[in-house]
């Protein structure tokens, strides 16, 4: 309690025992709040801490302008003669790399709240229990919204011209947000799962790299061995940039925007009844 | 449900709660009143939080049964949830948010309105003396102050039942008795009041029952009356000022009050424990103590008169201390007055 002697020395004013008798006295118990109510107060939570620290920003911000720059001029040249070239195919990738990577901090956040005295009063709520961890994932995606425009804007600066237009790119980024969404929910679990910060951080890693890198995000996968293809090829990233890719180049990739939702679908299925069932217990 | 009797908040038979080897909760069986504070009384590590925890559904038991309102605290956990309120050990509330912040946040999962919520809210802050605090992040409150807000959270919807764990704990003399105004405001409005404490003088304050408990096991259970009776009605500190004095005080004492007298480490020090069961006050045989000292030639440079502290309570059920060190800053020392305000004897005993 460090912080705690900074306003230690001033005075308290006195508890006032009749008006406290008084709005005990009057206090009427409300309805039980909704599932939707609930999640969305958690959702204003979240947002609550990022005005308190608007530093948290500096990942959704700063990262995402360091993956465009650094990825379309690095490889730019080398696979597509130019970064300008390049960049029509790279920039709905990377978007999805970064926001698919930005997704794990989740995990780092739910880890370091949980051991906190608040979530005793959360847990002991008579509430719809997934809303505490539903309120995350609201909360993220305001994130990942600011790093998809983020993203949006200075591809654009560099010279992306998406055919798809404003609502080819709105509906891209609207996918990448509900995947990421689900997606988020492996790592609450292991947020709940892992005993330190550190830990959920370099599983996070080891999940998020092979994962992100191993796509068709940077590359064409027929360039690539058999193995790795039926891997690539498979993998819910190929599919979600596939989409997002084909959304904002005024395509209508039906097949590969069914892969994604289905990948979504799955994840939410799996890691959110294994989310709770840790929350429940932890 | 059958098993529920009327008129009791709280009722536990065997409750058991294991982590790993450790039995934390070893059998405890609870019968709390509705509308009155009980007080459960034990040192760091008695089981104390883990059996509020588990009564607040967080913890799930392994072994027993608990009902609170007649409800099941396993199977009808939702139901529990919805007539009780709890503030932990240390402070239930988001210390990234503001004062408000917390409370509106609050009020809205407990279903208010927007609007109900916010003037709840300003009213509570208004009532714990918290409005010009209300705006700032409650990390940068004092222990006080947290305990306030932490108080004014669990009351944002008049609960049924409250629990308070080592509501105190860390904070100086005068934050504590506002802290006893607070409870005691609470519950003349019918809550009843689940209160865990290291301090036999705060559970002494506001309890009407005790129960004392200690490796995971209530070993005493009572009024206030009945368990001062066991324990016996205080003790007499004494510091000569010649220490070649000591034998001789000590058969003074012996046969004054009819005492058990033991030596301190300090060459000159003594204490005498007294009887419950006498017929005058503490004060009185301790008056008539130092005369009889006086008569005897014997020179008391030092005197004081205390209430039993946990470690004699704890001496006199189980024969052992409480285990927590004599240290002055453990808060159960043997010392007569505790007036320790270490703040940061809340991070301690979080594991209890």
């Amino acid at each position: 309690m460090s912080t705690a002697t900074t306003t230690e020395a001033q005075e308290l004013a006195p508890v006032s025992a009749e008006s406290l008798a008084a709005l005990l006295v009057t206090a009427e118990r409300p309805a039980r709040p909704s599932a939707l109510s609930t999640s969305l107060t958690f959702g204003w939570r979240a947002i609550l801490k990022i005005k308190h620290v608007p530093e948290q920003l500096f990942d959704v911000t700063a990262f995402p302008i360091m993956m465009v720059l650094m990825y379309t001029y690095l490889f730019g040249g080398a696979l597509a003669g130019s970064p300008e070239e390049y960049i029509q195919f790279l920039l709905p990738g990377i978007l999805v790399m970064s926001v698919v990577m930005i997704t794990m901090y989740t995990g780092v956040s739910v880890n370091t709240d949980i051991e906190k005295g608040v979530f005793d009063r959360f847990r002991s709520l008579p509430i719809w229990r997934p809303s505490t961890m539903v309120g995350y994932l609201l909360g993220d995606v305001l994130r990942y919204t600011i790093a998809s425009v983020v993203m949006l804007v200075v591809g654009l600066v560099l010279g992306y011209r998406p055919d798809g237009g404003v609502v080819g790119v709105i509906a891209g980024i609207a996918l990448l947000i509900v995947f990421s969404f689900a997606f988020s929910w492996i790592w609450t679990m292991f947020g709940l799962m892992l005993r330190s910060e550190k830990s959920v951080m370099g599983v996070s890693m080891m999940v998020i790299f092979p994962l992100t890198f191993l796509s068709n995000v940077f590359v064409d996968p027929s360039t690539m061995p058999g193995w790795l293809q039926a891997f690539v090829n498979n993998s819910p990233i190929t599919h979600l940039s596939s989409a997002v890719r084909g959304l904002m180049a005024g395509d209508w990739p039906g097949a590969e925007i069914a892969w994604t939702l289905g990948w979504a679908g799955l994840f939410v299925l799996v890691f959110g009844p294994l989310t709770m069932r840790l929350y429940n217990r932890k | 449900m059958s098993q529920h009797t009327a008129g009791l908040a709280i009722e536990t038979a065997g409750l058991v709660k294991t982590f790993g080897e450790t039995r934390a909760v070893d059998g405890v069986d609870l019968a709390v009143p509705a509308g009155t504070v009980y007080g459960v009384l034990g040192p760091n590590g008695a089981g104390k939080t883990t059996t509020v925890k588990m009564l607040a559904t967080l913890l799930r038991p392994d072994g027993g049964e608990a009902h609170v309102f007649g409800h099941d605290i396993v199977r009808e956990a939702d139901e529990v949830r919805s007539r009780v309120s709890l503030t932990g050990q240390y402070a239930s509330v988001d210390e990234d948010l503001t004062g408000t912040e917390n409370l509106v946040l609050l009020g809205r999962l407990l279903g208010h309105g927007r609007r109900t919520a916010r003037d709840r809210s300003a009213q509570l802050l208004a009532a714990f003396g918290l409005t010009d605090a209300a705006g700032k992040q409650v990390k940068h409150y004092s222990g006080g102050m947290r305990r306030r807000i932490d108080i004014a959270a669990s009351i944002l919807s008049t609960p049924d039942l409250l629990f308070l764990d080592e509501p105190t704990t860390g904070l100086d003399p005068r934050s504590r008795n506002q802290v006893w105004d607070i409870v005691r405001a609470v519950v003349a409005q019918g809550t009843t009041v689940l209160l865990t404490t290291q301090y036999l003088d705060e559970a002494d304050q506001l309890a009407s029952r005790i129960a004392v408990i200690d490796h995971g096991k209530v070993i005493a259970e009572g009024t206030k009356g009945e368990l001062k009776a066991s324990v016996g009605a205080g003790s007499v500190h004494l510091r000569l000022r010649h220490a070649e004095q000591r034998p001789e005080a000590e058969q003074v004492l012996r046969l004054a009050l009819d005492a058990d007298v033991q030596p301190d480490p300090d060459p000159v020090a003594l204490t005498a424990r007294l009887s419950a069961a006498a017929q005058d006050t503490a004060a009185e045989q301790a008056a008539r103590a130092l005369g009889e000292l006086a008569r005897s030639g014997i020179v008391v440079d030092n005197f004081s008169l205390g209430q039993p502290s946990l470690d004699e309570v704890f001496l006199a059920l189980t024969g052992h201390d409480t285990g927590t060190g004599p240290g002055p800053d453990t808060g159960t020392g043997t010392g007569t007055d505790r007036t320790d305000t270490d703040s940061d004897s809340t991070k301690d005993g979080v594991a209890a």
